[in-house]
């Protein structure tokens, strides 16, 4: 099956200090589902930031969908994250934008008019249930609030492949399911997920999804193929 | 190609709303205040160094020492001599007149030797040696002297005072570009975070770098357009009251052609402040991933 992404001996470093990510080999299938896993500082950030382009690998190749871009040009880089949407762990919401162009900040990068914003962020918004904040800027959300509104701004391009880290951290246990549900929904239209998280009841809750699991900046992979989550105990919700 | 200067209101969110806030259209304006002024100098000085070499250019004056006993006499003969075109006599007692004003009564002393002047036009392929053979043979010591010989050190100190402007405009051009790159270097840094954003979720640096332009350009357009207004309100008021230096420099006045210059200046430090913002938002963007 094709590859969304594709990591070939890959390390990180950052300046001169040691390797924070090293010899990592693995493929994301093209509309998989996979969670990231591993302790503090095990290097699940960095690999994401490879992941969706923020950082370049210090040594190894990095193909993603199905173009090297280890080395390439910074600006044939664009057009690539314009097909990843990122959740981030620090939410980075541009303070002084509402949560309406917070969301609608995607497709006006991409060259979206504006009678084509606003459906699809109205729509999303109230998908999110923040449709009555859509005025509301980051400073005055909760927590969680801006944790939505930035899911909403991830995926309101439909991106091929979405990255998340801790996306559910910051909200309460219905909404996280909620978002887990549409994280589920993108994957079942052909979106590949990869969601950075220590909750092992959301892994439980995901059936089908594959676990790659970091410590001390590689993969634990001993069979060499990525491993299936544990499947939840059966008659558990 | 002004697309990047007409963008939604969405778009203008992006940077924030603050307009005028900054130093940056107060020190543009203060830049192109002193700009117009300087540039409105120069052209004066261009103007007048212009009238007073078409006023000198066939003048001459024959120069008789001892006052001229004969004066009617050699404007006489000064007349008759082909290419002669306008004669006018300046008689001893008129120069000593004139004299007075900066030696004072010492202007009337016999002890000093005051020659008597005979002004005249020529045409071309009149022959200054002719009208000097004519003049010697009635006063012996009288010579032909030129105008443009004699004003040439005022008219070489003007150009000199034109290129001084015109070096003048080039650098607080320079300085107001520093300070475009400046204030855009600081716009940079306190939108890092926007940029970062944008960058991540696939901006282009043209992107970027379009909201930032015009942003400059639009602080670059009001602080030109008000230094340049402030530096012709005064310009006006000098106008006005400008009748001594009228009499200096013979009435030089600025044309329609040199009012047209100082009305585009703004406009070209506009142009070259958003060029400025824009090389400099670039240079920057490409030291990031």
């Amino acid at each position: 099956m094709a590859a969304v992404a594709e990591f070939d001996s890959v390390g990180l470093r950052y300046g001169t200090g040691a390797e924070v990510l090293r010899d990592l080999d693995f493929r994301l299938r093209t509309g998989a589902f996979y969670f990231l896993t591993g302790p503090s500082g095990a290097g699940k950030t960095s690999l994401l930031k490879l992941l969706y382009l923020a950082q370049r690998p210090t040594r190894g190749r990095i193909r993603l969908f199905g173009e090297e871009l280890s080395e390439a040009p910074r600006e044939e880089l664009p057009p690539f994250r314009r097909r990843i949407g990122v959740v981030f762990q620090d939410f980075r919401l541009v303070r002084h934008l509402s949560a309406f162009d917070n969301v609608a900040l995607p497709l006006r990068v991409a060259g979206a008019a504006d009678e084509d914003v606003e459906g699809p962020v109205r729509e999303m918004l109230a998908w999110v249930g923040l449709a009555d904040r859509a005025s509301a800027r980051p400073p005055t959300l909760s927590g969680g609030e801006q944790q939505r509104v930035a899911i909403a701004r991830a995926v309101i391009n439909r991106p091929e492949l979405l990255v998340a880290d801790e996306p559910t951290g910051n909200v309460d246990a219905d909404m996280a399911n909620r978002l887990m549900g549409l994280f589920t929904a993108l994957n079942r239209l052909g979106t590949t997920v990869v969601v950075a998280t220590h909750d092992v009841g959301l892994i439980n809750a995901t059936p089908g999804a594959q676990l790659i699991r970091l410590e001390n900046g590689t993969v634990i992979d001993p069979t060499g193929t990525l491993r299936n989550p544990p499947r939840p105990p059966r008659g558990a919700a | 190609m002004l697309d990047w200067f007409f963008v939604s209101p969405a778009e203008r969110r992006l940077l924030g709303t603050s307009r005028l806030g900054g130093p940056t259209p107060w020190v543009i304006a203060i830049m192109s205040f002193s700009i117009v002024l300087i540039a409105a100098t120069g052209l004066a000085l261009a103007s007048t160094a212009g009238l007073l070499s078409r006023a000198i250019e066939a003048r001459y004056a024959l120069e008789v020492p001892g006052g001229g006993a004969n004066l009617d006499v050699l404007v006489q003969a000064v007349r008759s001599t082909p290419g002669v075109t306008r004669v006018e006599a300046v008689p001893e007692s008129e120069m000593r007149k004139t004299l007075e004003r900066w030696l004072g009564p010492a202007a009337r002393s016999g002890e000093l030797p005051v020659p008597a002047l005979v002004n005249f036009d020529v045409t071309n392929g009149a022959s200054l040696n002719a009208v000097q053979q004519r003049a010697q043979g009635i006063a012996s010591g009288a010579r032909v002297v030129s105008h443009r010989d004699s004003v040439g050190p005022l008219l070489r100190s003007l150009t000199l005072l034109q290129s001084v402007a015109f070096g003048l405009v080039l650098l607080l051009s320079a300085a107001a570009s520093a300070a475009v790159v400046l204030a855009a270097r600081g716009a940079l840094d306190t939108h890092r975070f926007t940029i970062e954003v944008m960058h991540g979720i696939g901006a282009t640096d043209l992107q970027v770098t379009h909201l930032f332009q015009r942003k400059i350009a639009i602080d670059a357009l009001i602080g030109s357009v008000a230094g340049a207004l402030a530096a012709g309100l005064v310009l006006l008021l000098l106008a006005s009251g400008a009748s001594f230096a009228g009499e200096l420099t013979g009435g030089a006045t600025l044309g329609a052609g040199d009012l047209l210059i100082l009305a585009a200046l703004p406009f070209a430090l506009t142009l070259l402040a958003t060029w400025v913002a824009r090389s400099a938002v670039l240079r920057t963007l490409r030291e990031a991933l």
